[in-house]
């Protein structure tokens, strides 16, 4: 494999990673308002995402700086093609981030309400924001001769990219929920697993029209017809085994079965573009590609012995994390939130 | 204003504001890791008390330091796409390796170390906060890697119209990053321990938790009392490199329009008029420029307007000197923040050292309390003078700023992140304020949740009963 490829590849892992991992904190953001009853369940299902968030939040910056040092023009077309949007998920991140360990720290009911908002709006805007851009990205954008990306606002914000960003939200929610009732107990567990069963028909739907107006309005399937027909095969067996996990109780494999369809979503994206990384609607001479668009042979491979060494400590560290605290959060614990 | 004005004001403001939390965090968690090895080591639980109080002031200011810093690298993208264009085979990499080795090291531990008081045993614990301490200073070491390239770009070739790197060590070993990263490193220590202090003194003030502030402080002052002079030792090697180096920043910062005399006198104060590039009022102390610059009595430095016929001579027609008051007095201000520091820390151990604190010297308490201040207002004026100094490159001989902007973006939208940014960061710096003034208030024996939760807890019947009753 040549390091383009490596790097490309790299950075759909920490994407898809980012979606995974904080695809269920932001469900679980979301899902404060739908599940809590009282201050103490809200409490509660913050401190089940309580050591996790800030290290998933990692993973979106690391791709960022992934996508900096190893494909500069991407990098730079895309952040500043897609100015008011990040601005916004960054307002959104930057509420959210600062909401979970300032809400418990201020004093009366309203200062909390505040926060509780912002914990919502927070969850509920970076996924959804995220699903139009990637969903415009495949589509393709306005990019001319000089990679330069001039996109209108109907290039961002039409009926695709609206719906993919409905249907990465209601899998993050879904995640979201199979998290909590594997991280709680009595009621709250109780009532986000048949949140989650209920969810589960109308996501189906929504990733079933996603799929079908991305075959019209891309050309994704054309390029990758048999790995992207695989792809929505197995995503929709982890449906249907989420139903069956979701009945049987069986929480951990519930939510496998989420994750494993935030995976074969970004999954399946990333495959479609290859070997592209934006795509131009004005001329595919002016796409973007893994050769183009990225760094010198020198640099990837700097960048590439740099991963090799630190990569495993990173993720081994974060896997211990995860084992630390594998215990469900109760009502009688330490919380610190 | 137009978009390249936009976009430095954007990243001005960014970055001073991301820096005053950033140096907080560094230093706090260096403290609360030299307070949790006192913990495990002497088994004191007064330094237990100790770690997590001031703790929940290091997490604090770690969501609001974290969430900063986004914006801080998205922005290299966002604003000056070709800036990030030219140089990003260069200077990505140490952000990418930023996020990899530092990033990922302090928001896992710190989440550890925070939910791990009784999962985890002491020595691992203890390892946590080390890991989230070694992390933040790894943060800095490679993001002032990045900025010493813009001061100073090594390891590089012009290929295919952009910088590439040719040699990845050549980065880490930058003479600028050499002077850089322990100068920014040791005034991070400094601000931390200036918090300590400055919180300890108020309470001490007030009477309260006497023995846990009086010790809150003697680690603090020490901490303060070696970081400053450290700060002072390597800011010294800096100006002297810079003489060497970005010779135009030094001769801003000094308001040297001639070159100066030999023996070179230093100036405290002028009345500088960039217009007619002359100085009117000034006062000047003799020799000692040189002995600043060169360590010796005698040596003159070369003044702003030779350096701009130099300048032309080698990079083509064009203003290549910066905004010269600014850089004069953020210089000026930077100095006397640092000397300040130095006298008060001086002071402080001094006081320590004669077991004084439990009756404090008033006055000087409430200079250690009002000294908080003092660290950040130096390392923001070092920052502009840095940065400010560099005008007009954005990597230094290589690429200005007019031509670091992003082509595709409109006035309306940076007018518009920029806005929302400095609204939301302002909002965040009130917050921050109003949460630590209330933690420290409360004291060492907090409880955060306190206040509302008693009520929510009772039974609603209970309650009403009670206001009816009055049982």
């Amino acid at each position: 494999m040549e390091l383009n490829e490596l790097w490309f590849l790299l950075i759909a892992v920490l994407f898809t990673g980012f979606f995974f991992l904080e695809g269920f904190d932001f469900g679980v953001g979301m899902a404060t308002r739908l599940l809590s009853r009282n201050d103490l369940q809200t409490r509660v299902l913050i401190n089940t995402i309580g050591p996790f968030w800030d290290a998933n939040e990692v993973w979106l910056i690391t791709a960022a700086g992934a996508m900096f040092a190893a494909f500069p023009e991407w990098y730079s077309t895309m952040f500043s093609g897609y100015y008011l949007v990040l601005t916004l998920i960054l307002l959104a991140l930057i509420g959210r981030g600062v909401a979970f360990e300032f809400r418990g720290k201020g004093k009366g009911e309203a200062w909390k309400k505040t926060w509780d908002a912002a914990i919502l709006i927070g969850s509920f805007v970076p996924p959804m924001l995220f699903g139009m851009v990637f969903a415009s990205l495949v589509k393709g954008v306005p990019i001319d001769q000089n990679m330069e990306m001039t996109a209108g606002f109907s290039d961002i914000v039409n009926g695709y990219s609206l719906w993919a960003g409905v249907t990465v939200t209601g899998l993050c929610l879904l995640h979201g929920l199979n998290f909590i009732s594997l991280r709680t107990v009595g009621e709250l567990r109780e009532k986000s697993r048949v949140l989650a069963a209920k969810l589960l028909p109308m996501q189906a739907v929504l990733m079933a029209v996603l799929v079908g107006w991305t075959v019209m309005v891309t050309d994704l399937f054309e390029r990758q017809g048999i790995l992207l027909t695989a792809a929505v095969l197995l995503g929709a067996v982890a449906f249907v085994l989420a139903r069956h996990f979701l009945r049987q109780g069986r929480e951990g494999w519930a939510f496998g079965m989420t994750g494993a369809m935030i995976l074969l979503t970004f999954v399946s994206m990333f495959i479609g573009l290859f070997p592209r990384v934006m795509v131009s609607t004005i001329d595919s001479a002016f796409d973007l590609t893994l050769y183009n668009a990225a760094s010198s042979p020198y640099t990837l491979k700097a960048m590439t012995i740099v991963a090799a060494v630190l990569l495993p400590f990173v993720l081994a560290y974060q896997a211990w994390s995860y084992f630390v605290f594998h215990k469900r959060v109760t009502e009688k614990d330490h919380l610190e939130y | 204003m137009d978009i390249v004005d936009l976009g430095r004001l954007q990243f001005a403001i960014t970055t001073i504001f991301h820096f005053v939390f950033v140096p907080i965090s560094i230093g706090l968690s260096l403290l609360v890791a030299i307070m949790e090895t006192m913990y495990v080591v002497k088994k004191n639980d007064l330094y237990k008390k100790m770690a997590k109080f001031w703790g929940t002031f290091l997490l604090i200011n770690f969501a609001v330091g974290i969430v900063t810093g986004i914006m801080q690298e998205f922005q290299f993208g966002m604003n000056w796409s070709d800036f990030s264009r030219f140089v990003g085979d260069v200077f990505g990499t140490p952000l990418a390796i930023e996020a990899l080795l530092a990033f990922f090291l302090e928001s896992t531990f710190i989440g550890l170390w925070v939910f791990g008081w009784d999962r985890l045993s002491k020595g691992v614990h203890l390892a946590c906060i080390w890991l989230v301490s070694i992390g933040t200073i790894l943060s800095a070491l490679w993001i002032l890697a990045a900025n010493s390239f813009m001061q100073q770009p090594v390891g590089f070739a012009i290929n295919n119209g952009r910088a590439e790197m040719v040699d990845f060590f050549a980065l880490l070993t930058n003479g600028q990053l050499l002077y850089e990263f322990p100068h920014t490193v040791f005034a991070a220590f400094a601000t931390g321990a200036f918090l300590v202090a400055g919180i300890s003194a108020w309470k001490l003030l007030k009477k309260q938790d006497v023995t846990f502030f009086v010790q809150s402080f003697k680690i603090a002052i020490v901490v303060a009392l070696i970081s400053s002079l450290a700060i002072a030792q390597f800011g010294h090697g800096q100006a002297q490199y810079l003489v060497a180096t970005q010779p135009m920043k030094m001769a801003a910062s000094e308001g040297l329009w001639e070159t100066s005399s030999d023996p070179a006198p230093w100036t405290v104060f002028a009345t500088i008029d960039p217009e007619k590039q002359e100085n009117g009022f000034e006062i000047k102390i003799p020799y000692l420029l040189s002995v600043l610059t060169y360590n010796s009595l005698s040596g003159s430095v070369p003044g702003m307007l030779e350096l701009q016929a130099e300048y032309e001579k080698t990079y083509g027609p064009g203003n290549y000197i910066p905004p010269v008051r600014t850089t004069f007095w953020s210089f000026r201000i930077m100095v006397a923040g640092g000397s300040a520091m130095i006298l008060l820390a001086l002071y402080g151990a001094y006081l320590a050292l004669r077991k004084k604190l439990e009756q404090p010297n008033k006055r000087f308490m409430q200079l250690m309390v009002a000294g908080i201040s003092l660290p950040f207002i130096a390392n923001s004026a070092g920052w502009i003078m840095t940065e400010v100094g560099r005008q007009p490159w954005t990597v230094f001989g290589l690429l200005r700023v007019e031509d670091s902007v992003s082509p595709s973006i409109s006035t309306g939208e940076v007018w518009f992140s920029l806005i929302a940014f400095t609204t939301i960061y302002l909002i965040l710096l009130c917050l921050l304020a109003y949460l630590f003034a209330r933690v420290a208030k409360k004291g060492p024996d907090m409880d955060s949740h306190g206040d509302v939760e008693d009520l929510q807890l009772q039974d609603p019947f209970d309650r009403v009963r009670s206001e009816r009753y009055g049982a």
